[in-house]
């Protein structure tokens, strides 16, 4: 900490000496240090909530367990793993073309006016509210991939496709598909503004190289300007998944929340966030842990895909920026 | 990174011009559809909420309380009156605490603590919002067996603090450093220089930050689900239970009554339109600052 020297002539306060410095950086450490708590607290809360689970059943036996079954006070939550991870990969696989389709016409093709469209769209989509995506996905889509799913599973039922029809699962409109379609929507604004941020740093000089070897537009695009950006694509990519993994309300209230293993294709599932949102209400002792003891996998998850992310956008910029 | 010898090998030689046309107006055409397809979910959804939110509104909606569906299902004034207590006391605790952080970071770049600060700043923000609903209910409410709006309070302001930190660190960082040094120079302590000078050059940034941080804690629904615990009575008590827009929406959803499907519609206009306010105010407060 570099001091200053006192005034000449001091006569004020001695907070205006070293002493008034050193209480305001105190002041602005003990703020510092609180973000900082809140997240080993979240940590430890979540650890300490879930040990009787955890104690319960083992690490291993709690998160490979495939029942969860309240009456008998059995918990497990490998249902819920991997309906979290099968949801927020589908939508980010189906998120991934449009998410870089629009950062590149964004900042390669799209006029200044359309640009700022564009990215005021993406804005908007990353700022609406969960609820309302989900209040969208459970009133409005929902009945609409309803009636197309009851066609597709007429088709299979006519056709005597058995095992289609075991892929396809009920008919119902809430489940699987819908929750991916929803998720989808909610992540490519993450995915997009990432890549458009990377897309836009690369360097004039590298397009116009490859312009003057004779590149088509396109060519110019796919050789020179995404190999330059794929890093803060990636990181785009990753965090969109990690946004997929902790999404709440839109996917409880649209995927139907049924944990039995196996989960098909429109037929109801289930994820963590979801399931701790539809269990809570009667949660008590060893269930309120096996709920919180999710909450701690979540948490893993969900910090490691961070760490993950932001550790690519801090390599990319050290080797991009120059 | 690429040195251009592995772009003229990717590039074929001679001929085939035409297909290579053929192929740059396909892609175009392809990376257009992949627009179009990011941008009609968002005119689906503001239209839906739009046309069915409108149809609902009217002035009692908007001023009455709940009432069962029987007695013509009331309105939401108990939900925004909540939703706004508990997100100005979530601004002052999370502003207070984003705003301090990032004004470390910003004014003491070499304290050691800043790189731990700031990655688990940026950690915090990706975490899920459930998981700080989560905590909170963990340390406040089950010790003290009930929710309430406080409770409520605490979880939107983890949810604001990192949004607030990393928005004030990146606009103090804009005003120059000669600033800092013209007070130094006149003899100011350096917290002095702050609080006088580089702050209020930067006033405009820091309530970006807050209403960026504000967009975002207003929709949230399921960290108040386990904290606030929701409410159908208006209160301005924050120590009882309390309702917020977003956890309306989110239990009329599920209601099979189509009243109350109507008015979810109807309380997801109100917060859109609260969320789109307080990002607009986030830009035209960033445009006037540049």
């Amino acid at each position: 900490m570099a001091s200053q020297p006192p005034p000449i002539g001091a006569r004020q306060s001695p907070l205006y000496r070293a002493f008034g410095d050193r209480i305001f950086l105190a002041a602005l450490l003990l703020f510092g240090l609180i973000v900082i708590g809140i997240v080993i607290l979240m940590g430890w809360q979540l650890a300490a909530g879930g040990s009787q689970a955890f104690a319960q059943f083992g690490l291993l036996g709690f998160l490979g367990g495939v029942t969860w079954d309240p009456v008998a006070d059995i918990y497990g939550a490998w249902p819920f793993i991997i309906g979290t991870l099968i949801t927020s990969l589908a939508a980010i696989v189906l998120a991934f073309f449009p998410a870089i389709a629009v950062a590149i016409y964004a900042v390669e093709y799209a006029p200044r006016w359309l640009g700022s469209i564009l990215q005021y769209a993406l804005e908007l989509l990353a700022a609406l509210p969960s609820v309302i995506y989900g209040l969208w996905g459970l009133l409005v889509l929902a009945p609409i991939l309803r009636s197309q799913q009851q066609s597709i599973v007429t088709w299979a039922l006519e056709n005597q496709q058995d095992w289609l029809l075991a892929i396809l699962g009920p008919p119902i409109g809430f489940g699987m598909t819908t929750a991916v379609i929803v998720l989808a929507v909610m992540v490519i604004p993450y995915a997009a503004s990432l890549a458009k941020d990377s897309i836009a740093l690369v360097p004039g000089a590298q397009r116009e190289a490859a312009y003057a070897l004779g590149a088509t537009k396109w060519e110019v695009i796919k050789n020179a300007v995404l190999p330059y950006a794929k890093g803060g694509i990636l990181a785009g990519i990753i965090l969109g998944f990690t946004r997929a993994l902790g999404e709440t309300m839109a996917v409880v209230m649209v995927i139907g929340n049924n944990n039995n293993l196996p989960f098909t294709l429109f037929g109801s599932a289930t994820t963590i966030p979801a399931s701790i949102i539809n269990e809570f209400g009667e949660a008590m002792d060893l269930k309120l842990s096996a709920l919180l003891a999710l909450g701690f996998v979540l948490f893993i998850m969900s910090g490691l895909m961070n760490l993950l992310a932001a550790w690519i956008v801090k390599r990319m910029s050290v080797e991009g920026r120059l | 990174m690429t040195p251009p010898s592995s772009i003229a090998s990717v590039i074929p030689k001679g001929g085939n011009l035409r297909i290579r046309r053929v192929w740059n107006s396909v892609m175009l055409v392809l990376l257009v559809l992949g627009s179009i397809v990011v941008v009609s979910p968002l005119i689906a959804v503001l239209g839906a909420v739009l046309v069915n939110g409108l149809a609902t509104i009217n002035w009692a909606f908007l001023t009455q309380e709940f009432r069962p569906v029987t007695e013509g299902g009331g309105g939401v004034w108990h939900a925004i009156v909540g939703t706004l207590l508990m997100n100005l006391l979530a601004l002052l605790i999370g502003g207070l605490l984003g705003f301090a952080g990032g004004v470390l970071l910003s004014e003491y770049p070499d304290h050691p603590i800043n790189p731990y600060l700031r990655t688990i700043s940026d950690l915090l923000n990706g975490l899920p919002a459930l998981l700080k609903g989560l905590v909170i209910y963990a340390i406040i409410v089950l010790p003290t067996g009930m929710f309430s709006g406080y409770a409520g309070a605490l979880a939107l302001a983890i949810i604001l603090t990192p949004i607030v930190l990393r928005a004030t660190e990146g606009v103090l960082q804009l005003v120059p450093w000669s600033v800092r040094e013209a007070g130094l120079a006149l003899g100011l302590p350096r917290w002095r220089v702050i609080i006088s000078l580089v702050i209020p050059a930067a006033t405009a940034g820091v309530v970006t930050g807050l209403m960026l941080g504000f967009a975002r804690a207003a929709g949230e629904a399921a960290p108040l689900y386990f904290t606030a615990g929701g409410s159908q009575f208006l209160n301005f008590n924050l120590g009882q239970q309390t309702e917020s827009l977003a956890l309306t929406i989110f239990k009329y959803a599920n209601e099979p009554s189509v009243l109350r499907q109507e008015q979810a519609w109807g309380a997801a206009l109100i917060l859109t339109i609260m969320v789109l306010i307080a990002s607009l105010l986030a830009r035209w407060a960033t445009r006037k600052y540049n």
